[in-house]
């Protein structure tokens, strides 16, 4: 029996960089086949090149034996390649039925196509109506259209672009059921993701890449998460360290009856939220994605302006009314989910990012100049001890990788050493290794005595880092209390919205 | 398709500074086929248009007082198109600008002393500003397009500066013609260099390019100007109200196109007539993006746009280049420019022959 897939020899270039070097790897039928990468290690060069987004420089492409090529997605689908992308291309406003219509490549009428949409779902346990808007849908809802979508075309090879990113435990339970009946009836998968107790709790073989080579092909259930960590990033892991004993100092981050008004579009504002953060601790907060996470970053960092002052309160002092600049200077700094044009402005260097939020806390301005020496040397700073792969301050943001950008805005706002620093998504499309000296950072910065909130949807990385756990759902906020004391399943029932303690417990139970 | 475009891993410093001069020659190309095919000597043409300003020294002081009103102009519009505020409505600045500083002298006729010349500056800026006031007021207030509204206003204040110089401001001495009184000699701009028809405009031009220039690349306010241009949510976290960027933005080129205006008419007209309004806000848009929105780069696209403008003159006389073929060129010249901007970002690629293309 051929390969399912073989890739040999495929060899990528981009100007500057060699996204992939000399790879070669087999899928076979039915086989559910990990990509394993640090950022910009090449797997989505790799897995472009499949789809037939991209062309290889060099190399060759077999499918069931045949050599190919893939000049288009269209061309990919033709052979039976599927992919679900990470970020959804989904409008926001139409029904799933017409989503689905809209995304393929042969007309089929509406009512056969719905017949064959139910189908589909059924046979997969993909429950969902399809009349339903795509608005009113989470995420993981979102993502099983585009699952349905691919498998409407009946493929033989899968690829799914770390899809777990933005899902709940049971969520992910449940894509992994679906997934693991898919490849018994034959369909390869190639999964890519990061997180690694999923890869060895779904998938047969894992690929690893780094720095655009390929350096292992492994059997994830034999190896450890650790031993494949290690591999990924070519060294030894470390682990954050924590001063043992810690204590918790005075309250200095008091929000009480935070509530926002959402500006009508598909935002869901944050509805009278309140925690406690204390000197020294990190205060997480946990939840599927669009659940008010924005609004909440925003009303603190001050973008969002709002109406009690005593809503939000520094050291006991009420910034609720103050803007961001005011709310710096008092120690505030955060740090917004998305990077490029929010956190930090593409066309610009890095040295002028710098500026955007660190002029008035470290003296970069005198008499409406900016003291453009002073935001290099700042800058220079934050690269070396962040690790930020850039030229140097004069490169601009976006040149930069993700991972790095993220590097350097994480670095920007440690650095001026907050009281109280807000972050969402802190490693998000961060490799391990920089995850690793972020998390670091986070808990320097914490042991001396500042107050840290993360946001986060991963809830990996908030059980390693935090000492207290609160769930954002639909806008309002669970009870806040020590990591230790919440289990996964009762973590993951109240992102999906079962309120209050009691039914929780309940729930979890029964 | 053998040519390809490829993403740069950063802008092309040299594409930004050799795309404008490659636009220049690119219309002087295409302009000397295109007016060659329909019947006139295009070479010839394009020799007056480009050349006959540059060599001929008597056309330098023509230079000098056409650019000065452009670069002033468009100054101001770079600093609005930095940050994503798109004010077309130069022209009715301009005017404004003129009518105000004719205000003043006519208060000002039976005075004299060196303060009105400056009185009537400051009117000019102001009259540039109140027009500029209106665009921005809608936009801030109830989002309403600022494209619209600043060229709308452009007409409302041509007709105002028709309606003064046949009504109330009509000179009674001036035989019935639509003009007003001409102004004293201490409400005239004096001349820099005597013998010729350069103005103190032309000095103070450059000042407000230099001046524009520190101001954008030094001060808090020509950082805040870029960021709510490329990145507005980056400018709410960085803490710079939009709102306060597009008042500060439309306000300075409401300014400095007043400015212009009462420099023109101080320094040229000496007195208002019909004719005040000549297209220098709207030229001013091209002399903006032909300088790369950089006040540098800026004094020398409105010389460009400048030779263009008097080359377009001399081309009528001598080959009997309809008028509106100044316009064309000025277009073309737009047009080459924001087409050949891609490659600052992009190259050009020969595609190569994939391998396994090849092989299949």
């Amino acid at each position: 029996m051929p390969h399912r897939l073989e890739l040999t020899g495929i060899t990528k270039r981009f100007p500057g960089v060699l996204a992939n070097d000399n790879v070669s790897f087999t899928v076979e039928p039915g086989e559910i086949h990990a990509l394993l990468g640090e950022n910009g290690a090449g797997k989505s060069t790799l897995v472009k090149m499949i789809y037939g987004i991209m062309q290889p420089d060099a190399g060759e492409i077999r499918w069931n034996g045949e050599l190919v090529t893939v000049p288009n997605p269209k061309a990919a689908r033709r052979l039976g390649i599927g992919m679900v992308f990470q970020h959804f291309s989904l409008f926001e406003a139409l029904t799933v039925l017409e989503n689905i219509a809209l995304g393929m490549d042969a007309k089929i009428p509406a009512r056969e196509l719905e017949s064959r949409i139910r189908e589909v779902m059924q046979t997969y346990g993909l429950l969902l109506d399809p009349h339903r808007t795509v608005a009113t849908l989470s995420v993981g809802e979102r993502q099983r259209i585009e699952i349905v979508r691919a498998l409407l075309l009946n493929p033989k090879l899968l690829i799914m672009d770390e899809p777990t990113s933005v899902l709940t435990p049971q969520e992910v339970e449940q894509l992994f059921t679906v997934l693991r009946q898919l490849a018994s009836e034959g369909c390869s998968i190639l999964y890519i993701s990061h997180k690694l107790h999923e890869i060895k709790a779904l998938c047969d073989t894992a690929t690893i890449l780094r720095g655009g080579r390929l350096v292992d092909t492994c059997d994830p259930k034999v190896e450890t998460s650790r031993s494949m960590a290690e591999k990924m990033i070519g060294a030894g892991l470390k682990d954050i360290v924590r001063g043992e004993g810690r204590s918790f100092g005075e309250a200095k981050l008091v929000v009480s009856r935070l509530s926002t008004v959402g500006d009508g579009h598909f935002d869901v504002p944050v509805n009278d939220v309140s925690f406690t953060v204390r000197a020294g601790e990190i205060f997480g907060i946990a939840g599927v994605a669009g659940n008010g996470q924005n609004a909440l970053l925003d009303a603190l960092s001050g973008e969002i302006h709002g109406e009690d002052r005593e809503a939000i309160t520094i050291d006991g002092l009420g910034v609720g009314l103050m803007n961001t600049t005011e709310r710096r200077r008092r120690g505030l700094c955060a740090v917004p989910e998305e990077r490029n044009g929010h956190a930090a402005v593409g066309e610009f260097t890095l040295s002028d990012n710098s500026v955007l939020t660190a002029r008035d806390r470290l003296g970069m301005v005198m008499m409406g100049l900016i003291n453009s020496g002073a935001a290099r040397t700042y800058t220079g700073r934050v690269i070396a001890d962040f690790a930020v792969k850039a030229l140097g301050p004069g490169s601009t943001a976006g040149s930069l990788s993700g991972g790095n950008l993220q590097k350097y805005i994480m670095g920007r706002e440690i650095l001026q050493k907050p009281s109280v620093l807000v972050v969402s998504q802190p490693t998000w499309g961060v490799d391990a290794g920089a995850a690793a000296a972020i998390h670091q950072a986070l808990v320097d910065l914490a042991a001396a005595g500042s107050a840290i909130v993360v946001i986060s949807q991963d809830l990996d990385e908030l059980l390693a880092l935090c000492d207290t756990l609160a769930v954002i759902n639909m806008g309002r906020l669970s009870e806040a209390r020590p990591v230790g004391d919440f289990s996964v399943e009762e973590i993951g029932l109240l992102m999906g919205g079962v309120h209050g303690q009691g039914e929780v417990r309940d729930a979890v139970t029964a | 398709m053998p040519l390809r475009l490829e993403k740069r891993a950063e802008p092309s410093k040299a594409m930004l500074y050799l795309t404008p001069v490659a636009a220049v020659l690119l219309t002087a190309l295409v302009g000397t086929i295109v007016f060659s095919l329909i019947g006139y000597n295009g070479l010839v043409a394009v020799r007056e248009i480009f050349l006959t300003p540059l060599t001929n020294p008597l056309k330098w002081q023509d230079l000098a007082v056409k650019s000065a009103p452009l670069i002033i102009i468009a100054v101001g519009l770079a600093v609005c198109y930095r940050a994503n505020v798109w004010n077309i409505g130069a022209e009715g600045q301009y005017v404004l600008g003129g009518i105000a500083g004719t205000g003043v002298a006519l208060l000002t006729r039976d005075m004299s002393g060196p303060w009105i010349l400056p009185l009537m500056i400051a009117a000019g800026m102001a009259g540039g500003m109140a027009w500029a006031f209106i665009p921005a007021l809608l936009r801030t207030r109830l989002k309403v397009n600022e494209i619209l509204t600043s060229l709308m206003l452009t007409y409302v204040a041509i007709q105002l500066l028709n309606y003064l110089v046949l009504g109330p401001w009509k000179d009674p001495m001036g035989f019935g013609f639509p003009q007003t009184r001409m102004f004293t000699a201490d409400q005239m701009l004096p001349r820099v260099v005597p013998g010729t028809i350069i103005h103190l405009g032309a000095p103070i031009a450059i000042v407000v390019a230099l001046v524009m220039w520190f101001l954008m690349s030094r001060s808090v306010f020509g950082y805040q100007v870029k960021v709510v241009g490329s990145a507005p949510y980056a400018a709410r976290y960085g803490g710079f109200s939009v709102n306060r960027t597009i008042w500060m933005v439309l306000l300075t080129s409401g300014a400095l196109a007043g400015l212009a205006g009462v420099l023109e008419a101080a320094g040229q007209f000496g007195r208002l007539v019909p004719s005040f309004p000549t297209n220098y806000g709207f030229t001013a848009i091209i002399v903006a993006f032909l300088g790369r929105l950089h006040p540098i780069g800026i004094v020398f696209a409105g010389l460009a746009l400048s030779i263009v403008v008097v080359g377009g003159e001399v081309a009528q006389t001598t080959t009997g280049l309809p008028p509106a073929a100044v316009g064309i060129f000025q277009a073309m010249m737009l047009f080459f420019l924001l087409a050949s901007d891609v490659l600052v970002r992009y190259r050009v690629r020969w595609r190569s022959p994939v391998t396994a293309e090849a092989a299949a």
